[in-house]
Formats: structure tokens, C-alpha cells, sequence
């Protein structure tokens, strides 16, 4: 009895075995093939159905989840996109500004209040702007305005926190200026239309394009020796007393952003010396 | 209520204009808010503050401006009074007179403006003036004249509702 249940293990052990062995030599391969395919093609049909009926359940939350990121991220994008900008401003000031400390360190004679421009003349016949910068920060009306191009203007009116500048292409503003190398003195006006031009300027005097303007100090409302701008044209007639130019100024006005003021300059009011019409 | 909803109003035009609108130009015209706001604000139907609105403006704008103190008042009141009197004689087309008083205020506030200049020593020529500036800024103001309206037309209906007769 027992001798005969030994054998059918033995027996059994060895079917096994011989399964195993020919499953792993690969000689079950076609037969697995056949019983498998059935049920691995059930089986995917069924996951299929099933992964259906899940997603048709569970998307109106994905929807939801997606919408709600989707919402998250373009704010982050504007966010990053706020700071980019303000990134940028910052680039551009401190670009600016370090012209700015090169040219006061170039010129060391003086010192300098810098101030942003806060707005323009809201009549279109005057050229003045607004700074943020008054006479809490010790600025004073007459002061000269300049950037590290050139010269600007002058302080006009002042409030306790702000002032108004009026711009050298102002048409009620006269800069007495130097030419270089020449060394001719002339008078700069303001035009209507935004440009500035050299006016009084001797017929004897030999001027020409791309010579230099420079404030030259006479009348005390400037400091000598800042940059105007460049002869851009000369007209000059025989009959006429005097020859006239156009200027090209340094400054370009239409991007004034930051200025400096020249709190170390007083202005010299000679009103009173002028003699008086009817006065001999 | 509406005199004193005018302060906040007309000064923010002001400062709307000195920091944006000056620098939108055409040649160097610009579009003058305040003054088609005192336009549009003095032709709406209901409206009786119409003076009292031209006086703020006019003071608004002589704080951003170094035009000669009074100036603006008296070329803003010119304006206003225009625009009253041709609310009486055309107030079914508002938008015609709207058009006609922009058109008109326009010399007449540059043209006060020019004359004030040049007698204060100015020597801005004026047919220049005229072609570069003046010209320039009525089309400008032509421009915004009908989205102004429209803005003010709703503050008008909502400072000044219609009485229904029941």
C-alpha cells in the first residue's frame, strides 16, 4: 500500500517535472499559446470596459482637478510675467541711474538731487515737466536740470514735494551758450515745435556743423560748460546781422525718465542791473 | 452730490493727463480730457452744475500746467457757455453738438491760450502753432469726443435719474 503510494508520487513528481522541463525548454510554447489567448483577449476586453466606465465616472472630477490647475498656473504664469516686467523697469532705472552716477562723478564740482519725471505740461504750446522732488529736498526755483546726456531745463516752480521744469525747448527759454572750438557766444531758444536754435550768433564767427554747444554762464541762470547739444544746420545770409543755426540737442526729451538737479548753484538774478526801458 | 463728485473726478483727468495723454501726440497736438469731459458733463439734459464743473477743471488744470494763472478757467467757462447755449438750440442730435462744441472750444481754449502767451512774451508763431498744434488737437479731441460722451452720459443718468410720472 504504501509502496504504491510512493510510486504515484514518484510518478506524479516526475510528470511535473517533465512538464517543467519541457515548458522550459520551450516546447509548451504553442500549447500555452493557445490555452492563453482566449483569456488574455477576455481579460482585455474586460479591462478595457471597465477603464471606460471608470473614466466616464471620475472625469467630471479630473475636469474640475484640470480646470482648477489650469487656473492655478496662469496666475503663476501672470505672476511671473508682473515680475518679469518690474524686473525689466528695475534694469532700465539702474541703467539709468548708474549714467547718472557717471556723470556725477565726472563732474565732481556740483552736487546732484535725483528725481523722476512724474508728468508733463498738459498745455501742448509749453514744454515743462514735473518732478518728484521739491523744496523739502532743498531744490530751489532757478536750479539748473541736466541728465548725463546734457542739459534739461531749470527748475521753474517749486511745492514743498514736487517742482516744475521747464525744458531748454520751452519757447519762453533763453540759454546763453558757447560754441566749441569757435568759442562764439550765441543765445539758444525754444522752438513751438520742440527743437531749440542758435540765434544772435556774430557774422564774422566761422561755425559749423557738429560743432559743440555749451552753456557758457553768461546772464548767471546756468552753470558754464554743460552739454546743450550739436549744430545740426547753419543759415547764414549777408544782409542779415546775424547768422542763425540749428541745434541738435543732446537730451532727447521725449524719454526724459530721471533727472538730476543742481542744488549747489544759485542763480544770479540780474533783473535789477538791466536798465530800464525810457532810461537813458 | 454732483459739484462735489466733480473735485475727485476732474483732478484725476488732470493727472491723467499730465502723466499719459501729454505724451500721445499727434505732431505735438494732444486730446484734452478735462475739456471734453466739461463738454460732454455740460450737455447732458438734466445737468445744472454745468459752471461750477468748468471752474474745478480749470483750476485742475492750472496746477499740472505753467499756463498763466486764470487761463484755463476763462477758456473752460468760453467752452461750457457754448456748449449751453447749443444744448438749448440742438439738444436732439447731443452728439452733433458734442462734435460742433469740440470743434469750436477747441480754437476757442488754444486760441486764449496762444493770445495769453504771446502777450506774456512768447514768440511762438501762430500760424505754426496753428498746423502743428492746434489743427492736431481738434482731431485728437474729434477722436475721443464720442467715447467721453458715452462715460459721461452714464454718470449723468446716474448722478441725475429720470423722474417716471406715476
Amino acid at each position: 500500500m504504501s509502496f504504491s503510494r510512493s510510486l504515484q508520487s514518484i510518478v506524479f513528481f516526475l510528470i511535473i517535472l517533465g512538464i517543467v522541463g519541457l515548458a522550459l525548454g520551450g516546447y509548451l510554447t504553442p500549447l500555452s499559446r493557445i490555452l492563453l489567448n482566449p483569456v488574455v483577449s477576455a481579460q482585455t476586453w474586460i479591462a478595457t470596459r471597465y477603464q471606460a466606465v471608470q473614466s466616464f465616472i471620475q472625469a467630471p472630477q479630473d475636469t474640475i482637478r484640470l480646470r482648477q490647475r489650469n487656473t492655478d498656473l496662469e496666475a503663476e504664469v501672470s505672476r511671473l510675467q508682473a515680475q518679469v516686467i518690474e524686473l525689466q523697469q528695475r534694469i532700465s532705472e539702474t541703467s539709468i541711474l548708474s549714467a547718472l552716477v557717471d556723470f556725477a562723478r565726472a563732474n565732481p564740482e556740483y552736487s546732484y538731487q535725483a528725481a523722476a519725471v512724474i508728468g508733463y505740461d498738459t498745455s501742448p504750446f509749453l514744454r515743462y515737466v514735473l518732478i518728484n522732488r521739491g523744496s523739502d529736498q532743498g531744490l530751489r526755483r532757478g536750479m539748473p536740470v541736466v541728465t548725463q546726456q546734457g542739459l534739461v531745463g531749470r527748475i521753474a516752480a517749486v511745492t514743498s514735494s514736487a517742482a516744475r521744469v521747464q525744458l531748454i525747448t520751452d519757447t519762453t527759454s533763453t540759454v546763453n551758450v558757447r560754441l566749441d572750438p569757435s568759442g562764439a557766444q550765441a543765445v539758444l531758444n525754444g522752438q513751438i515745435t520742440g527743437d531749440v536754435s542758435l540765434e544772435m550768433i556774430p557774422q564774422d564767427t566761422t561755425i559749423e556743423v557738429g560743432d559743440l554747444v555749451l552753456t557758457s554762464g553768461l546772464g548767471g541762470s546756468y552753470p558754464p560748460n554743460l552739454l546743450v547739444g550739436q549744430v545740426s544746420s547753419v543759415r547764414s545770409q549777408a544782409q542779415d546781422l546775424f547768422q542763425r543755426a540749428s541745434v541738435q540737442t543732446a537730451v532727447d526729451f521725449s524719454q526724459l525718465e530721471i533727472v538730476l538737479v543742481i542744488t549747489n548753484f544759485t542763480p544770479v538774478d540780474i533783473q535789477p542791473l538791466l536798465p530800464e526801458q525810457g532810461t537813458p | 452730490m454732483a459739484l462735489l463728485i466733480a473735485i475727485p473726478i476732474l483732478g484725476s483727468l488732470a493727472i491723467l493727463q499730465s502723466s499719459m495723454i501729454s505724451r500721445f501726440t499727434l505732431l505735438h497736438g494732444t486730446a484734452d480730457l478735462v475739456m471734453l469731459t466739461l463738454i460732454a458733463w455740460a450737455l447732458q439734459k438734466r445737468v445744472q452744475t454745468a459752471w461750477q464743473w468748468s471752474i474745478i477743471g480749470g483750476l485742475a488744470m492750472n496746477i499740472t500746467s505753467a499756463i498763466p494763472l486764470g487761463v484755463p478757467v476763462i477758456s473752460y467757462a468760453v467752452t461750457t457757455g457754448m456748449a449751453l447755449v447749443l444744448r438749448r438750440r440742438v439738444w436732439q442730435v447731443p452728439i452733433l453738438a458734442m462734435f460742433l462744441v469740440t470743434f469750436t472750444g477747441t480754437l476757442i481754449s488754444q486760441g486764449i491760450t496762444l493770445l495769453v502767451l504771446r502777450l506774456t512774451g512768447s514768440n511762438i508763431n501762430i500760424i505754426q502753432a496753428l498746423n502743428i498744434v492746434t489743427l492736431p488737437s481738434i482731431l485728437m479731441n474729434l477722436l475721443f469726443a464720442i467715447p467721453v460722451y458715452a462715460l459721461v452720459s452714464e454718470l449723468a443718468d446716474w448722478l441725475y435719474p429720470e423722474e417716471i410720472e406715476v
